[in-house]
Formats: C-alpha cells, structure tokens, sequence
C-alpha cells in the first residue's frame, strides 16, 4: 500500500469537505444538540444528587457521538464517486483496492474523531464551569474519562468501516447513508445500556470491548478490499 | 519492435449480452488507431477492458508491451490514461485541485510542471483556479483531456474526445493528438466523427460487436468499393451504350442524371485515357473527367446498414 495515494485520497475529500463547508457544520450540529438537554439537567442537580451519580457512568453517553458520526461521511465515500461519476477515472489510475479504500475511511476518520472529542471537550468544560462542584466531580471521574478517550476512536474506526462496507455495495446514496446510520445504532445501543447502567460497566467488559473492536478494526481494510468489486461499481446497474 | 496494444480474441460478455466478440488487432508505438462503430457496438467497453478496469470473458491481450491479467493491472495502469465517455471531475475542486489529487494518484515527479504542461497543451492555462463545475461541457472536456496526460502516457485512450466540441476546441484536439504521436504517444481513439478518423488514424477498425474491418483508412475504401470515374458532358451522349460498352477498362456504368456518367473501373490510370478518347470520338463535350473517392464515411455506412438489415439467408 502507497501512503501517498492515501494521503492523495484522503487530501482530495479534505479539499471538498472545505469547498463544501456545510458538510462538517451538519455533521457537528447533530450531536450538539444531542449534549443540550443532558447539560441542562445537570445544571439543575443539586449537590445531593452527586451520590447516585457517583454510581453511574452517565458520561458515557456521550460515546453515541463516535458511534454515529461518520455513518454520513463513510457511507457516502464510494457510492457517491459513483454518483457523480468520477469513479471511473479514479480506478482508471494505478490506485489499488486498499488504498482507496483506507483513504476513504481516513477522510470519515479523522473530522469524526475531532467531532467526537471536541464535543466531549466542551462538554466536560461547561460541566466544570457551570454545574455544582460535587456534581462535576461525580460526573466527569478518571476512568469514565479515559474509556471516552480510548473507546472514541475505536467505535468511530468501525462505525467508518461499516459505512464503507456499505457504500461499496450500495447503489444509492440514500440508502447507504440510512443503511449506515442504521448499522450504527447497536453500538449507540450497548454505549447507552453501560451509560444508564443497565449494561454493568466492569474493567474487565471495557477491555474485551476495547480488543474485540481493535481486532475488528484491523481487519476491517482487508475485509472490505477483498470485497471491493472495481467491475461491478464501474458497470453494474445504478 | 513490440507493438503497443496487442490483442487476440478478445470477448466481453455482460451476462448473456455480448459486448465485443473475438476482436483481434494490433496497434503500432506512435500509431492512431481508430475505433468505429454504431452506439452499443463495444467502444466503450474495449476501451475499460484493455484499461484493466473490467475483466475480458476470454481471449487475451497485451496493452503497454504488458500481458492484460489481473496481477498486472495496476502495472498497466500506471503506463497508459484514459479519458472515458464523460470527464468524471469533482465539480467542487478547482481545475487544478482535480489535477493535484491525479498527480499525486500517478505519483509524478514534479507534479507542478507535469500540470502545468498539461493545461497549456489544452489551452487552459488561465483557467486553473475556476471551480469545474463552474466550466462548461467542453472545458470539462479538456481538463479531463489533461488529466490523462499527466502521467505521460505510453498509450493514451480517448473515448470520444470531441464530442461535443467546438470547430476550434476540436482543431486543437486533433493537433495534439497529432503532436503526441509524433512524440510516440500511441493513441486509441473512438470516434463518431469519421472525417475524424479518416484524417488522424493510420489504422482503422470499425467494430460492431464484432470486428467487421480492419485497415488504413485508404485501404478500406479500395477494399469495399470498386473505382469509379465520373464523367460529365455538356449534353447528353446520344447513345451511351455505344461509347462506354466498346471499352475494355470500364467494367459497368450507369447514368447520374442529365450528362453525367459513373463508371466503375479497375484501372482509373488506364480507363480514364480510355474514355476521354472515346468521348472525343463520339462528339462529345467533355466537361471533367474525374476519379471520385469514397469517403471513410461510405464504407462506414455500407457496414454497418449491412449490419443493421442482414440479407436474407444470412445467419
Ligand atoms: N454494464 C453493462 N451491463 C450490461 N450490458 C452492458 C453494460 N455495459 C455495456 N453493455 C452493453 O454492451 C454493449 C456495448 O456497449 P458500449 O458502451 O461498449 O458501446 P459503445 O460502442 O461505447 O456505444 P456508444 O457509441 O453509444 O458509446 C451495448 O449493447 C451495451 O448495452
Ligand atoms: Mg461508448
């Protein structure tokens, strides 16, 4: 695999995300508005209410936001080369399966991530500043921190990945993109059971989820390049 | 010296439609090959199969001196371009940022000269920061054109190049197509234009399905059709028959309208001498006597309405 198709790759979807501002926006006002309701709530906790918090791992809630985020982006990637019809020429140079492949996902990747951890980011600064002392600290906790900051890129890595899958198969843009956030929501779904403490989150889960998702993760790529159809998505029906 | 493209029975099926069949050719280094044919004939999709971007059903093929199998594909790639049916750029990228992201794709050295040549040879020099989807259809055109040539190409493939052109626009394809064979560029190029073809190529295929004629442009005509004279006189001969059935070197003739003969000939250097003394003997008021050509068009034409309404009894 050549890094500088990669990055050739990965370069090109940079460039029309920033012709194409809007993209980014969209992506980041979703889950925006996903954090105000919770902030206010904890806004108005007294300082009582720090004990239960103290059991729960609320904050990891907020890791819905990795599993979600690149389903639009990922699930555009190749269907929509189709689309406009730019896939073509795109295969027609000596670009390989995988790195093509591994530049899309990078271009889901990595605005995802920064998403994921920039809202994260205000959201763990507003708590501090504005919500009482006892319930900041109950709340916002060393360990609740560091599985957010190990398992956002590992769910946002597979949740890219599946949208890929998809949109190689795909022939709508449509219906990937539904498809996509769709293959998201089990993952929004374990997240939120562990956050509202239905799903017990013991170390011993975190570190099987953690090596399952990195080990899926890795063979992600090979998975997906060995399923990669140049013929089908130059000549198949759109 | 090995040829450029060589192919050997070469067939694509889509399930049960059959794209091409059992299309053999051989195209020299430097050399413009033209490809013809009706819509659907298989243009488009010999030009994917020979690109590595589909697979044949069977037969086989070397493109760029290499053998047409699927470990080499990216090898071959790397050695020829494309310019497909429809330029395929990223309507949101300037002309120069589609031409960065195939640089790099290509990994050419100097990338910023390489692109640069490229947009002068499509006179679009002033235009490199306009976003694409702000060109027209024949801009468009023409950074696709520059695109496949950033690589350098050994073999460039053109899938309709002038389509949609302008007289000028397409004046100026047709010089750098020139200029690059003239450089050793090998050039396959489908067209729909046939004065296209017959003044660019040296070699002429006309494909409908299968390959149905393969030659110099020259070539095809004498191949399809038999010499013809044309006379004209000043009135009417009196009695035709009389003059032209006593000559050896005219083998049939028949009349155009008022005072105008078309006389099919195997020797024109011999019939023509022939006839004019006949004329003169006959009293007549020659006004031209001339060789008329049949143009690539004619023979174009011949194939494939042949092609389109089979003779009875033909399978
Ligand atoms: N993906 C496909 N699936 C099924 N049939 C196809 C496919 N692509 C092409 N064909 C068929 O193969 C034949 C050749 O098509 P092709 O596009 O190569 O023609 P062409 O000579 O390029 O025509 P045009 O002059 O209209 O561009 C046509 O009958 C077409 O319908
Ligand atoms: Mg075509």
């Amino acid at each position: 695999m050549k890094t500088t198709r990669v990055r050739a790759v990965l370069r090109k979807e940079l460039r029309e995300y920033r012709h194409n501002g809007n993209i980014i926006y969209a992506m980041a006002v979703v889950p925006l508005v996903f954090i105000v309701q919770p902030l206010v709530e904890i806004f108005t906790l007294k300082t009582s209410a720090a004990l239960t918090l103290r059991h729960e791992d609320s904050l990891l809630y907020l890791l819905a936001i990795p599993a979600l985020a690149p389903a639009m982006l990922a699930s555009y990637g190749i269907v929509g080369e189709r689309d406009q019809g730019t896939l073509e020429p795109l295969l027609a140079t000596p670009i390989r399966s995988d790195e093509l492949l591994a530049g899309k996902a990078l271009a889901a990747f990595v605005p995802s991530l920064a998403i994921a951890y920039g809202i994260f980011g205000v959201f763990v600064a507003i708590t501090e500043l504005f919500a009482r002392p006892a319930v900041a600290a109950a709340l916002v906790r060393g360990p609740e921190v560091i599985a957010q900051v190990v398992f956002t890129p590992l769910l946002a890595g597979w949740s890219t990945w599946v949208g890929i899958a998809i949109s190689a198969r795909s022939k709508d843009v449509r219906v990937a993109a539904q498809l996509s956030a769709l293959a998201s929501l089990p993952l929004v779904a374990v997240t939120s059971l562990t956050a509202f403490g239905v799903i017990h989150a013991t170390l011993r889960f975190a570190v099987i989820c953690g090596v399952a998702l990195l080990v899926l993760n890795r063979l992600a790529l090979r998975v997906v390049a060995s399923a990669f159809d140049r013929e089908r998505l130059i000549t198949g029906a759109k | 010296m090995q040829p450029a493209l060589s192919v050997h029975a070469l067939s694509k099926r889509f399930g049960d439609r059959v794209a091409f069949n059992d299309v053999s050719f051989e195209v020299g280094r430097g050399e413009v090959f033209g490809f013809l044919g009706p819509n659907g004939a298989g243009k488009t999709t010999t030009v994917r199969t020979l690109g590595t971007l589909i697979a044949p059903t069977s037969g086989s093929a070397l493109v760029a001196g290499i053998p047409l199998i699927p470990e080499n594909a990216v090898e071959i790639r790397r050695r020829i371009s494309i310019m497909p049916e429809s330029p395929g750029l990223y309507l949101r990228l300037s002309v120069i940022e589609n031409l960065e992201c195939f640089a790099d794709l290509y990994e050419v050295p100097e990338p910023h000269k390489r692109i640069a040549r490229a947009l002068h040879a499509v006179k679009l020099d002033e235009r490199a920061r306009d976003l694409c989807g702000a060109l027209s259809k024949g801009l468009r055109q023409r950074v696709a054109l520059a695109r496949a040539l950033l690589n350098e190409p050994q073999v460039l493939f053109l899938d309709e190049p002038t389509s949609g052109l302008d007289p000028a626009a397409t004046r100026d394809v047709h010089e750098l197509i020139t200029a690059l064979s003239h450089s050793g560029v090998t050039i396959f190029l489908t067209t729909h234009r046939l004065e296209e073809a017959e003044r660019l190529c040296d070699t002429v295929a006309i494909l409908n399905t299968t390959l149905r004629m393969l030659g110099p442009p020259a070539q095809l005509r004498t191949q399809l059709f038999a010499t013809t004279l044309a006379v004209r006189t000043r009135l009417p001969l009196p009695d035709p028959d009389r003059v032209f059935n006593g000559l050896p070197s005219v083998e049939a003739w028949r009349r155009d309208g008022m005072g105008s003969y078309s006389l099919t000939v195997s020797d024109p250097t011999i019939a023509a001498p022939a006839v004019t003394r006949a004329l003169v003997a006959a009293d007549a008021d020659v006004l031209s006597i001339g060789e008329s050509l049949h143009s690539l068009e004619d023979v174009y034409l011949e194939l494939v309405d042949n092609d389109a309404n089979p003779p009875l009894g033909r399978s």
